[in-house]
Protein backbone atom coordinates (compact mmCIF):
# COMPACT_ATOMS: atom_id res chain seq x y z
CA UNK A 1 0.00 0.00 0.00
CA UNK A 2 1.36 3.47 -0.92
CA UNK A 3 1.45 6.44 1.80
CA UNK A 4 -1.52 8.74 1.77
CA UNK A 5 0.59 11.84 0.05
CA UNK A 6 1.43 9.76 -2.73
CA UNK A 7 -1.77 8.39 -4.02
CA UNK A 8 -3.09 10.69 -6.68
CA UNK A 9 -6.97 10.42 -5.50
CA UNK A 10 -5.93 11.31 -2.42
CA UNK A 11 -4.09 14.59 -3.47
CA UNK A 12 -6.73 15.33 -6.22
CA UNK A 13 -9.14 15.17 -3.68
CA UNK A 14 -6.77 16.96 -0.39
CA UNK A 15 -5.14 19.56 -2.16
CA UNK A 16 -7.83 21.58 -3.59
CA UNK A 17 -9.53 21.24 0.04
CA UNK A 18 -7.28 22.65 1.58
CA UNK A 19 -6.70 25.74 -0.34
CA UNK A 20 -10.35 25.78 0.10
CA UNK A 21 -10.40 25.67 3.56
CA UNK A 22 -7.23 28.14 4.04
CA UNK A 23 -9.35 30.98 1.85
CA UNK A 24 -12.17 30.48 4.15
CA UNK A 25 -10.17 31.12 7.01
CA UNK A 26 -8.35 34.16 5.56
CA UNK A 27 -11.97 35.60 4.35
CA UNK A 28 -13.17 34.84 8.00
CA UNK A 29 -10.27 36.30 10.09
CA UNK A 30 -10.13 39.45 7.54
CA UNK A 31 -13.43 40.25 8.05
CA UNK A 32 -12.99 40.20 11.57
CA UNK A 33 -10.03 41.79 11.80
CA UNK A 34 -11.49 44.55 9.57
CA UNK A 35 -14.84 44.81 11.10
CA UNK A 36 -16.77 44.74 7.78
CA UNK A 37 -20.42 44.94 8.15
CA UNK A 38 -22.42 41.99 7.87
CA UNK A 39 -24.73 43.57 5.31
CA UNK A 40 -21.58 44.57 3.36
CA UNK A 41 -19.97 41.35 3.44
CA UNK A 42 -20.53 38.57 5.50
CA UNK A 43 -18.26 36.26 7.25
CA UNK A 44 -18.48 32.51 6.21
CA UNK A 45 -19.72 31.71 9.86
CA UNK A 46 -22.49 34.32 9.45
CA UNK A 47 -23.17 32.72 5.69
CA UNK A 48 -23.40 29.06 7.41
CA UNK A 49 -25.45 30.54 10.12
CA UNK A 50 -27.67 31.76 7.29
CA UNK A 51 -27.89 28.55 5.72
CA UNK A 52 -28.89 26.75 8.71
CA UNK A 53 -31.53 29.21 9.58
CA UNK A 54 -33.20 29.46 6.41
CA UNK A 55 -32.88 26.04 5.39
CA UNK A 56 -36.32 25.15 4.64
CA UNK A 57 -36.71 27.58 2.43
CA UNK A 58 -33.66 27.73 0.56
CA UNK A 59 -34.39 23.99 0.02
CA UNK A 60 -37.48 24.34 -1.12
CA UNK A 61 -35.86 27.05 -3.76
CA UNK A 62 -33.00 24.25 -4.57
CA UNK A 63 -35.68 22.05 -5.39
CA UNK A 64 -37.32 23.95 -7.70
CA UNK A 65 -33.67 25.58 -9.40
CA UNK A 66 -32.53 21.82 -9.52
CA UNK A 67 -36.14 20.74 -11.17
CA UNK A 68 -36.24 23.45 -13.69
CA UNK A 69 -32.44 22.47 -14.83
CA UNK A 70 -32.75 18.74 -14.55
CA UNK A 71 -36.32 19.21 -16.81
CA UNK A 72 -33.89 21.63 -19.19
CA UNK A 73 -31.27 19.25 -19.44
CA UNK A 74 -33.47 16.26 -20.08
CA UNK A 75 -34.85 18.19 -23.05
CA UNK A 76 -31.93 19.81 -24.13
CA UNK A 77 -30.23 15.97 -24.89
CA UNK A 78 -33.33 14.28 -26.03
CA UNK A 79 -34.03 17.35 -28.27
CA UNK A 80 -30.51 17.95 -29.59
CA UNK A 81 -29.82 14.19 -30.04
CA UNK A 82 -32.86 14.06 -32.53
CA UNK A 83 -31.55 17.22 -34.01
CA UNK A 84 -27.86 15.69 -34.51
CA UNK A 85 -29.45 12.40 -35.96
CA UNK A 86 -31.68 14.68 -38.10
CA UNK A 87 -28.64 17.20 -39.26
CA UNK A 88 -26.75 13.88 -40.41
CA UNK A 89 -29.49 12.32 -42.29
CA UNK A 90 -28.87 14.74 -45.04
CA UNK A 91 -26.43 17.96 -45.78
CA UNK A 92 -29.67 19.40 -47.14
CA UNK A 93 -31.13 19.74 -44.07
CA UNK A 94 -27.99 20.78 -41.64
CA UNK A 95 -27.59 23.71 -44.35
CA UNK A 96 -30.96 24.59 -44.09
CA UNK A 97 -31.11 24.46 -39.92
CA UNK A 98 -28.21 24.62 -38.57
CA UNK A 99 -27.89 28.76 -39.05
CA UNK A 100 -31.17 28.28 -36.92
CA UNK A 101 -29.33 26.38 -34.47
CA UNK A 102 -26.58 28.71 -33.92
CA UNK A 103 -29.73 31.82 -34.05
CA UNK A 104 -30.71 30.02 -30.49
CA UNK A 105 -27.32 29.75 -29.38
CA UNK A 106 -26.07 33.67 -30.51
CA UNK A 107 -29.39 35.23 -28.54
CA UNK A 108 -28.94 36.19 -25.03
CA UNK A 109 -31.21 33.79 -22.92
CA UNK A 110 -32.43 37.57 -21.12
CA UNK A 111 -33.34 38.89 -24.29
CA UNK A 112 -35.46 36.41 -24.94
CA UNK A 113 -36.54 35.16 -21.28
CA UNK A 114 -39.37 38.04 -20.24
CA UNK A 115 -40.97 37.19 -23.52
CA UNK A 116 -41.22 33.81 -22.58
CA UNK A 117 -42.10 34.28 -19.32
CA UNK A 118 -45.22 36.35 -21.26
CA UNK A 119 -46.59 33.68 -23.60
CA UNK A 120 -46.10 30.77 -21.24
CA UNK A 121 -48.42 30.67 -18.64
CA UNK A 122 -46.74 28.18 -16.21
CA UNK A 123 -43.68 29.71 -14.52
CA UNK A 124 -42.08 26.13 -14.35
CA UNK A 125 -42.78 25.91 -17.80
CA UNK A 126 -41.42 28.80 -19.20
CA UNK A 127 -37.89 28.65 -17.01
CA UNK A 128 -38.08 24.97 -18.26
CA UNK A 129 -38.24 26.45 -22.28
CA UNK A 130 -35.70 29.06 -21.45
CA UNK A 131 -33.00 26.87 -20.09
CA UNK A 132 -33.53 24.48 -22.82
CA UNK A 133 -32.51 26.97 -25.37
CA UNK A 134 -29.46 27.68 -23.68
CA UNK A 135 -28.44 24.07 -22.85
CA UNK A 136 -29.54 23.00 -26.14
CA UNK A 137 -26.54 23.95 -28.62
CA UNK A 138 -23.42 22.22 -27.40
CA UNK A 139 -25.92 18.70 -27.76
CA UNK A 140 -26.83 19.58 -31.09
CA UNK A 141 -23.28 20.09 -32.50
CA UNK A 142 -21.02 18.16 -30.52
CA UNK A 143 -23.18 15.23 -31.70
CA UNK A 144 -23.47 16.41 -34.99
CA UNK A 145 -19.81 16.44 -35.51
CA UNK A 146 -19.49 13.05 -33.60
CA UNK A 147 -21.70 11.11 -35.87
CA UNK A 148 -19.88 12.74 -39.19
CA UNK A 149 -16.24 11.87 -37.66
CA UNK A 150 -16.49 8.24 -38.63
CA UNK A 151 -13.46 7.02 -39.36
CA UNK A 152 -13.51 6.61 -43.26
CA UNK A 153 -11.50 3.04 -43.14
CA UNK A 154 -14.40 1.97 -40.99
CA UNK A 155 -16.67 3.74 -42.95
CA UNK A 156 -15.16 1.99 -46.23
CA UNK A 157 -15.92 -1.24 -44.44
CA UNK A 158 -19.14 -0.83 -43.76
CA UNK A 159 -19.82 -0.26 -47.36
CA UNK A 160 -17.91 -2.93 -48.43
CA UNK A 161 -20.40 -5.34 -46.24
CA UNK A 162 -23.30 -3.56 -48.24
CA UNK A 163 -24.37 -2.55 -44.47
CA UNK A 164 -27.82 -0.37 -44.57
CA UNK A 165 -28.10 3.26 -43.23
CA UNK A 166 -29.44 1.69 -39.86
CA UNK A 167 -26.61 -1.00 -39.25
CA UNK A 168 -24.24 1.56 -39.77
CA UNK A 169 -25.87 4.32 -37.51
CA UNK A 170 -26.35 1.80 -34.71
CA UNK A 171 -22.54 -0.06 -35.19
CA UNK A 172 -20.35 3.04 -36.29
CA UNK A 173 -21.92 6.13 -36.12
CA UNK A 174 -23.49 6.14 -32.19
CA UNK A 175 -20.85 4.40 -30.88
CA UNK A 176 -17.72 6.61 -32.25
CA UNK A 177 -19.79 9.98 -31.65
CA UNK A 178 -20.18 8.85 -27.79
CA UNK A 179 -16.70 10.61 -26.77
CA UNK A 180 -18.26 13.78 -28.49
CA UNK A 181 -21.86 13.36 -27.22
CA UNK A 182 -20.30 13.34 -23.17
CA UNK A 183 -18.51 16.61 -24.00
CA UNK A 184 -21.42 18.11 -24.62
CA UNK A 185 -22.94 16.46 -22.19
CA UNK A 186 -20.49 18.52 -19.57
CA UNK A 187 -21.19 21.69 -21.04
CA UNK A 188 -25.01 21.50 -21.42
CA UNK A 189 -25.06 20.60 -18.17
CA UNK A 190 -23.78 23.99 -16.67
CA UNK A 191 -25.52 25.79 -19.11
CA UNK A 192 -28.61 24.27 -17.78
CA UNK A 193 -28.12 25.60 -14.74
CA UNK A 194 -27.58 29.15 -15.92
CA UNK A 195 -30.36 29.36 -17.91
CA UNK A 196 -32.23 27.98 -15.81
CA UNK A 197 -31.37 30.38 -12.87
CA UNK A 198 -30.90 33.42 -15.07
CA UNK A 199 -34.56 32.66 -16.40
CA UNK A 200 -35.78 32.98 -12.59
CA UNK A 201 -34.03 36.25 -12.40
CA UNK A 202 -35.84 37.57 -15.07
CA UNK A 203 -39.26 35.99 -13.90
CA UNK A 204 -38.35 37.15 -10.13
CA UNK A 205 -37.99 40.87 -11.57
CA UNK A 206 -41.60 40.58 -12.85
CA UNK A 207 -43.36 39.44 -9.61
CA UNK A 208 -42.88 35.52 -10.23
CA UNK A 209 -41.19 34.11 -6.95
CA UNK A 210 -39.42 30.80 -7.68
CA UNK A 211 -35.78 29.10 -7.19
CA UNK A 212 -32.83 29.96 -5.87
CA UNK A 213 -32.20 33.07 -7.94
CA UNK A 214 -35.42 34.36 -6.58
CA UNK A 215 -33.82 33.66 -3.19
CA UNK A 216 -30.78 35.72 -4.26
CA UNK A 217 -33.09 38.81 -5.36
CA UNK A 218 -35.16 38.58 -3.04
CA UNK A 219 -32.28 39.11 0.10
CA UNK A 220 -30.79 41.86 -2.38
CA UNK A 221 -34.26 43.40 -1.81
CA UNK A 222 -34.61 42.89 2.48
CA UNK A 223 -30.30 43.39 2.65
CA UNK A 224 -30.00 39.98 4.20
CA UNK A 225 -26.55 39.69 2.11
CA UNK A 226 -25.70 36.25 4.55
CA UNK A 227 -29.18 34.50 2.85
CA UNK A 228 -27.58 35.87 -0.58
CA UNK A 229 -24.61 34.02 -0.10
CA UNK A 230 -25.95 31.32 0.87
CA UNK A 231 -28.19 30.73 -2.08
CA UNK A 232 -25.13 31.38 -4.70
CA UNK A 233 -23.55 29.10 -2.18
CA UNK A 234 -26.10 26.04 -3.11
CA UNK A 235 -26.39 27.62 -6.97
CA UNK A 236 -22.34 26.75 -6.90
CA UNK A 237 -22.95 23.32 -5.31
CA UNK A 238 -25.50 22.32 -7.73
CA UNK A 239 -23.35 23.08 -10.65
CA UNK A 240 -20.20 21.35 -8.91
CA UNK A 241 -22.58 18.78 -8.42
CA UNK A 242 -23.54 18.86 -11.85
CA UNK A 243 -20.05 18.57 -13.75
CA UNK A 244 -19.42 15.71 -11.28
CA UNK A 245 -22.01 13.53 -12.03
CA UNK A 246 -21.11 14.17 -15.58
CA UNK A 247 -17.33 13.11 -15.12
CA UNK A 248 -18.32 9.66 -13.38
CA UNK A 249 -21.30 8.81 -16.41
CA UNK A 250 -18.44 9.92 -18.82
CA UNK A 251 -16.16 7.30 -17.32
CA UNK A 252 -18.32 4.66 -17.15
CA UNK A 253 -19.32 4.71 -20.65
CA UNK A 254 -15.90 5.51 -22.28
CA UNK A 255 -13.44 3.78 -19.39
CA UNK A 256 -12.54 0.86 -21.25
CA UNK A 257 -11.63 1.88 -24.86
CA UNK A 258 -11.31 5.65 -25.28
CA UNK A 259 -7.77 7.61 -24.71
CA UNK A 260 -9.40 10.80 -22.95
CA UNK A 261 -10.67 8.66 -20.40
CA UNK A 262 -7.76 5.85 -20.33
CA UNK A 263 -5.42 7.74 -18.75
CA UNK A 264 -1.39 7.67 -18.72
CA UNK A 265 -0.68 3.98 -18.83
CA UNK A 266 2.58 2.95 -17.18
CA UNK B 1 2.33 -12.11 -70.10
CA UNK B 2 6.01 -13.49 -69.88
CA UNK B 3 6.52 -16.02 -67.15
CA UNK B 4 10.02 -15.57 -66.08
CA UNK B 5 12.56 -17.63 -64.31
CA UNK B 6 15.49 -15.88 -62.33
CA UNK B 7 18.18 -17.32 -61.20
CA UNK B 8 18.52 -21.25 -62.26
CA UNK B 9 16.38 -22.17 -65.06
CA UNK B 10 16.33 -25.99 -64.27
CA UNK B 11 14.81 -25.15 -60.72
CA UNK B 12 12.29 -28.14 -59.85
CA UNK B 13 8.75 -26.76 -60.74
CA UNK B 14 6.81 -27.00 -58.26
CA UNK B 15 3.59 -25.82 -59.88
CA UNK B 16 1.52 -25.33 -56.31
CA UNK B 17 -0.49 -22.70 -57.35
CA UNK B 18 -2.68 -24.87 -60.83
CA UNK B 19 -3.25 -27.27 -58.61
CA UNK B 20 -6.51 -26.47 -59.15
CA UNK B 21 -6.80 -26.15 -63.03
CA UNK B 22 -9.77 -27.49 -63.20
CA UNK B 23 -11.41 -24.69 -61.19
CA UNK B 24 -12.43 -21.58 -62.76
CA UNK B 25 -10.02 -18.64 -62.12
CA UNK B 26 -10.88 -16.37 -59.48
CA UNK B 27 -10.96 -13.23 -60.99
CA UNK B 28 -10.79 -11.82 -64.85
CA UNK B 29 -9.92 -8.11 -65.52
CA UNK B 30 -10.98 -7.86 -69.32
CA UNK B 31 -9.35 -4.70 -70.04
CA UNK B 32 -10.09 -2.86 -67.36
CA UNK B 33 -8.63 0.53 -67.46
CA UNK B 34 -9.22 3.67 -64.87
CA UNK B 35 -9.73 7.18 -66.01
CA UNK B 36 -10.11 9.23 -62.37
CA UNK B 37 -12.22 12.24 -62.97
CA UNK B 38 -9.64 14.73 -62.95
CA UNK B 39 -8.51 13.41 -66.14
CA UNK B 40 -5.76 11.63 -64.67
CA UNK B 41 -5.36 8.01 -66.39
CA UNK B 42 -4.81 5.68 -63.70
CA UNK B 43 -4.62 2.72 -65.02
CA UNK B 44 -4.16 1.77 -69.11
CA UNK B 45 -6.54 -1.13 -69.86
CA UNK B 46 -5.10 -4.58 -68.12
CA UNK B 47 -5.35 -7.76 -68.68
CA UNK B 48 -5.20 -10.61 -65.79
CA UNK B 49 -6.30 -13.49 -64.81
CA UNK B 50 -5.85 -14.37 -61.22
CA UNK B 51 -6.10 -18.12 -61.18
CA UNK B 52 -7.45 -19.96 -58.37
CA UNK B 53 -5.61 -20.35 -55.48
CA UNK B 54 -2.78 -18.60 -56.72
CA UNK B 55 -1.04 -16.24 -54.34
CA UNK B 56 -0.54 -13.52 -56.76
CA UNK B 57 1.68 -9.70 -55.50
CA UNK B 58 1.03 -6.59 -57.28
CA UNK B 59 4.46 -4.19 -56.36
CA UNK B 60 5.67 -1.33 -58.12
CA UNK B 61 6.71 2.31 -57.78
CA UNK B 62 4.02 4.82 -56.41
CA UNK B 63 1.45 5.82 -58.63
CA UNK B 64 1.56 2.53 -60.87
CA UNK B 65 -1.99 1.72 -60.04
CA UNK B 66 -1.65 -1.37 -58.06
CA UNK B 67 -3.63 -0.20 -55.46
CA UNK B 68 -6.59 1.27 -57.76
CA UNK B 69 -6.16 -2.55 -59.54
CA UNK B 70 -6.72 -3.88 -56.05
CA UNK B 71 -9.80 -1.98 -55.56
CA UNK B 72 -11.25 -2.40 -59.21
CA UNK B 73 -10.71 -5.97 -58.06
CA UNK B 74 -12.53 -5.41 -54.87
CA UNK B 75 -15.12 -3.55 -56.85
CA UNK B 76 -14.37 -0.51 -54.34
CA UNK B 77 -14.06 1.39 -58.09
CA UNK B 78 -15.68 0.95 -61.08
CA UNK B 79 -13.68 0.36 -64.65
CA UNK B 80 -14.02 3.06 -66.81
CA UNK B 81 -13.76 0.66 -69.39
CA UNK B 82 -13.45 -2.92 -70.08
CA UNK B 83 -14.70 -5.12 -67.25
CA UNK B 84 -14.24 -7.74 -64.91
CA UNK B 85 -15.65 -11.25 -63.76
CA UNK B 86 -15.72 -13.06 -60.73
CA UNK B 87 -15.63 -16.96 -60.68
CA UNK B 88 -17.21 -16.67 -63.92
CA UNK B 89 -20.27 -14.46 -62.62
CA UNK B 90 -21.00 -10.84 -62.32
CA UNK B 91 -20.24 -8.78 -58.97
CA UNK B 92 -24.24 -9.51 -57.92
CA UNK B 93 -23.46 -13.78 -57.29
CA UNK B 94 -19.87 -12.48 -54.60
CA UNK B 95 -20.71 -13.13 -51.86
CA UNK B 96 -22.32 -16.18 -52.07
CA UNK B 97 -20.90 -19.88 -50.95
CA UNK B 98 -17.93 -20.45 -52.66
CA UNK B 99 -17.54 -16.59 -54.35
CA UNK B 100 -16.73 -14.63 -51.31
CA UNK B 101 -13.94 -12.16 -50.81
CA UNK B 102 -12.53 -10.57 -47.54
CA UNK B 103 -10.66 -7.13 -47.71
CA UNK B 104 -7.78 -6.50 -45.42
CA UNK B 105 -6.69 -2.65 -45.30
CA UNK B 106 -3.58 -1.04 -44.82
CA UNK B 107 -4.49 0.02 -41.34
CA UNK B 108 -6.04 -2.57 -38.92
CA UNK B 109 -9.24 -0.38 -38.74
CA UNK B 110 -10.79 -1.91 -36.18
CA UNK B 111 -13.59 0.05 -33.89
CA UNK B 112 -11.84 0.85 -30.92
CA UNK B 113 -15.04 0.66 -28.92
CA UNK B 114 -15.10 -2.90 -29.45
CA UNK B 115 -13.38 -6.26 -27.66
CA UNK B 116 -11.32 -8.22 -30.43
CA UNK B 117 -14.07 -10.87 -30.41
CA UNK B 118 -16.46 -8.12 -31.10
CA UNK B 119 -14.30 -6.65 -34.40
CA UNK B 120 -14.29 -10.39 -35.17
CA UNK B 121 -17.80 -10.78 -35.40
CA UNK B 122 -18.62 -7.47 -37.25
CA UNK B 123 -18.77 -8.80 -40.20
CA UNK B 124 -20.84 -11.79 -39.87
CA UNK B 125 -23.34 -9.65 -37.66
CA UNK B 126 -23.26 -7.47 -40.67
CA UNK B 127 -24.27 -10.54 -42.65
CA UNK B 128 -27.12 -11.31 -40.06
CA UNK B 129 -25.91 -14.34 -39.11
CA UNK B 130 -27.44 -15.54 -35.55
CA UNK B 131 -24.85 -14.49 -32.55
CA UNK B 132 -25.13 -18.78 -31.37
CA UNK B 133 -24.07 -19.42 -34.73
CA UNK B 134 -21.31 -16.86 -35.12
CA UNK B 135 -19.66 -17.56 -32.10
CA UNK B 136 -17.63 -20.89 -32.88
CA UNK B 137 -16.84 -18.92 -36.03
CA UNK B 138 -15.22 -15.82 -34.65
CA UNK B 139 -13.43 -18.01 -31.83
CA UNK B 140 -12.05 -20.21 -34.29
CA UNK B 141 -11.13 -17.12 -36.77
CA UNK B 142 -9.28 -15.28 -33.47
CA UNK B 143 -7.75 -19.09 -32.65
CA UNK B 144 -6.10 -19.02 -35.94
CA UNK B 145 -4.38 -16.09 -35.77
CA UNK B 146 -3.07 -16.81 -32.31
CA UNK B 147 -5.16 -13.95 -30.20
CA UNK B 148 -7.62 -16.44 -28.31
CA UNK B 149 -5.73 -15.07 -24.94
CA UNK B 150 -6.66 -11.46 -26.19
CA UNK B 151 -10.09 -12.09 -26.90
CA UNK B 152 -11.90 -9.99 -24.41
CA UNK B 153 -9.19 -6.48 -24.79
CA UNK B 154 -9.74 -3.54 -26.59
CA UNK B 155 -7.55 -3.01 -29.80
CA UNK B 156 -6.06 0.13 -27.96
CA UNK B 157 -4.34 -2.67 -25.64
CA UNK B 158 -3.04 -4.33 -28.43
CA UNK B 159 0.15 -3.53 -30.23
CA UNK B 160 -0.01 -2.74 -34.02
CA UNK B 161 0.96 -6.40 -35.17
CA UNK B 162 -1.68 -7.94 -32.68
CA UNK B 163 -3.53 -5.62 -34.15
CA UNK B 164 -3.03 -6.76 -37.94
CA UNK B 165 -3.41 -9.79 -36.90
CA UNK B 166 -7.98 -9.18 -35.81
CA UNK B 167 -7.92 -7.46 -38.46
CA UNK B 168 -6.80 -10.79 -40.94
CA UNK B 169 -9.36 -12.76 -38.06
CA UNK B 170 -12.16 -10.50 -38.78
CA UNK B 171 -11.25 -11.31 -42.74
CA UNK B 172 -11.25 -14.99 -42.02
CA UNK B 173 -14.07 -14.90 -40.46
CA UNK B 174 -16.48 -14.84 -43.37
CA UNK B 175 -14.86 -17.99 -44.75
CA UNK B 176 -13.50 -16.16 -48.28
CA UNK B 177 -12.39 -17.97 -51.00
CA UNK B 178 -10.28 -14.97 -52.27
CA UNK B 179 -8.81 -12.53 -50.00
CA UNK B 180 -7.26 -8.77 -50.79
CA UNK B 181 -4.91 -7.15 -49.02
CA UNK B 182 -3.66 -3.40 -49.43
CA UNK B 183 -0.26 -3.64 -47.77
CA UNK B 184 -1.19 -5.07 -44.94
CA UNK B 185 1.93 -5.12 -43.36
CA UNK B 186 3.22 -1.88 -44.23
CA UNK B 187 3.29 0.06 -41.06
CA UNK B 188 5.06 -3.01 -39.18
CA UNK B 189 8.53 -3.43 -37.85
CA UNK B 190 10.72 -5.85 -39.69
CA UNK B 191 10.25 -8.38 -37.79
CA UNK B 192 6.83 -8.45 -37.06
CA UNK B 193 6.41 -8.12 -40.25
CA UNK B 194 8.23 -11.22 -41.09
CA UNK B 195 6.96 -13.31 -38.27
CA UNK B 196 2.86 -12.29 -40.08
CA UNK B 197 4.24 -12.92 -43.84
CA UNK B 198 5.55 -16.60 -42.33
CA UNK B 199 1.81 -17.10 -40.86
CA UNK B 200 -0.53 -15.54 -43.60
CA UNK B 201 1.97 -18.28 -46.27
CA UNK B 202 0.74 -20.73 -43.32
CA UNK B 203 -2.56 -19.52 -43.90
CA UNK B 204 -3.13 -19.63 -47.75
CA UNK B 205 -1.63 -22.94 -47.97
CA UNK B 206 -3.93 -24.86 -45.42
CA UNK B 207 -7.02 -23.11 -46.58
CA UNK B 208 -5.92 -22.41 -49.79
CA UNK B 209 -7.09 -19.32 -50.13
CA UNK B 210 -6.46 -17.50 -53.73
CA UNK B 211 -4.64 -13.78 -52.28
CA UNK B 212 -4.07 -10.78 -54.02
CA UNK B 213 -1.59 -8.88 -52.34
CA UNK B 214 -0.20 -5.37 -52.53
CA UNK B 215 3.15 -4.52 -50.79
CA UNK B 216 6.58 -2.44 -51.93
CA UNK B 217 8.65 -4.81 -49.68
CA UNK B 218 10.25 -7.17 -52.49
CA UNK B 219 11.55 -9.65 -49.79
CA UNK B 220 8.02 -9.66 -49.14
CA UNK B 221 6.99 -10.24 -52.20
CA UNK B 222 9.12 -12.66 -53.16
CA UNK B 223 8.83 -14.97 -49.79
CA UNK B 224 4.68 -14.62 -49.98
CA UNK B 225 4.12 -15.28 -53.82
CA UNK B 226 3.49 -17.70 -56.40
CA UNK B 227 3.26 -14.86 -59.19
CA UNK B 228 4.41 -11.37 -58.79
CA UNK B 229 2.67 -9.07 -61.38
CA UNK B 230 5.77 -5.81 -61.52
CA UNK B 231 3.77 -2.39 -62.58
CA UNK B 232 4.77 0.95 -64.10
CA UNK B 233 3.17 3.85 -63.77
CA UNK B 234 1.72 6.96 -66.70
CA UNK B 235 -0.11 5.25 -66.89
CA UNK B 236 -0.09 2.15 -64.46
CA UNK B 237 0.08 -0.50 -66.20
CA UNK B 238 1.70 -4.53 -66.22
CA UNK B 239 5.23 -4.39 -66.72
CA UNK B 240 6.61 -7.60 -66.07
CA UNK B 241 5.34 -10.92 -64.21
CA UNK B 242 7.54 -13.61 -62.43
CA UNK B 243 6.70 -16.78 -61.18
CA UNK B 244 7.87 -17.88 -58.44
CA UNK B 245 8.04 -21.30 -58.34
CA UNK B 246 8.98 -22.62 -55.17
CA UNK B 247 8.08 -25.80 -52.92
CA UNK B 248 5.24 -25.14 -50.32
CA UNK B 249 4.38 -24.33 -47.44
CA UNK B 250 7.26 -21.97 -47.33
CA UNK B 251 9.36 -21.29 -44.05
CA UNK B 252 12.60 -19.07 -43.16
CA UNK B 253 14.72 -21.47 -44.80
CA UNK B 254 13.44 -20.27 -48.13
CA UNK B 255 14.41 -16.71 -46.77
CA UNK B 256 18.31 -18.14 -46.41
CA UNK B 257 18.49 -19.87 -49.67
CA UNK B 258 20.48 -18.78 -52.53
CA UNK B 259 17.13 -18.81 -55.00
CA UNK B 260 15.63 -16.08 -52.87
CA UNK B 261 18.29 -13.70 -53.34
CA UNK B 262 18.41 -14.57 -56.72
CA UNK B 263 14.62 -13.59 -56.94
CA UNK B 264 15.17 -10.86 -55.03
CA UNK B 265 17.91 -9.33 -57.22
CA UNK B 266 16.09 -9.91 -60.16
CA UNK B 267 12.43 -8.24 -58.80
CA UNK B 268 14.94 -5.29 -57.86
CA UNK B 269 16.38 -4.60 -61.30
CA UNK B 270 12.81 -5.15 -63.17
CA UNK B 271 11.41 -2.44 -60.38
CA UNK B 272 14.28 0.01 -61.38
CA UNK B 273 13.74 -0.68 -64.73
CA UNK B 274 9.84 0.22 -63.99
CA UNK B 275 10.54 3.33 -62.24
CA UNK B 276 12.40 4.95 -65.16
CA UNK B 277 11.26 7.64 -67.05
CA UNK B 278 11.98 5.33 -69.94
CA UNK B 279 9.51 2.92 -68.69
CA UNK B 280 7.06 4.67 -70.00
CA UNK B 281 5.31 3.43 -73.52
CA UNK B 282 7.56 0.02 -72.73
CA UNK B 283 4.42 -2.38 -73.10
CA UNK B 284 4.70 -5.14 -70.83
Amino acid sequence: MKPLLQSETFVRIAAPLAVGIALLGLWEIGCRLGGVPVYLFPKPSDIFASLIKHGPSLLRALIVTLRVTLQAFAAAVVLGTLIAFMFVQSRAIEVSLFPYAVLLQVTPVVAIAPLIIILVKNTQVSLTICATLVALFPIISNTTLGLRSVDPGLANYFRMNRAGRLKTLLKLRIPGALPYFFGGLRISSGLALIGAVVAEFVAGTGGRSSGLAYEILDAGFTLDIPRMFAALFLITLTGVALFGAMVVLTKLALSDWHESEVGVET
Amino acid sequence: MNALLPGDPHLESVDRMTASHDRPPAVEVLSAEKVFANGTRGLAPIDLTIADGEFLTLIGPSGCGKSTLLKLIANLLEPSDGRLVWWRGGFDQVGQEGRRFAFVFQEPTLMPWARVEANVRLPLELANMPAAEAAPVVAEAIERVGLTAFARNFPRQLSGGMKMRVSIARALATKPNLLLMDEPFGALDEFTRNKLDADLIKLWWERKLTTVFVTHSIYEAVFLSTRIIVMAANPGRIFRTMTIDEPQPRDESFRDSARFAAYCRELSTWLAEASLPAAAGSAS
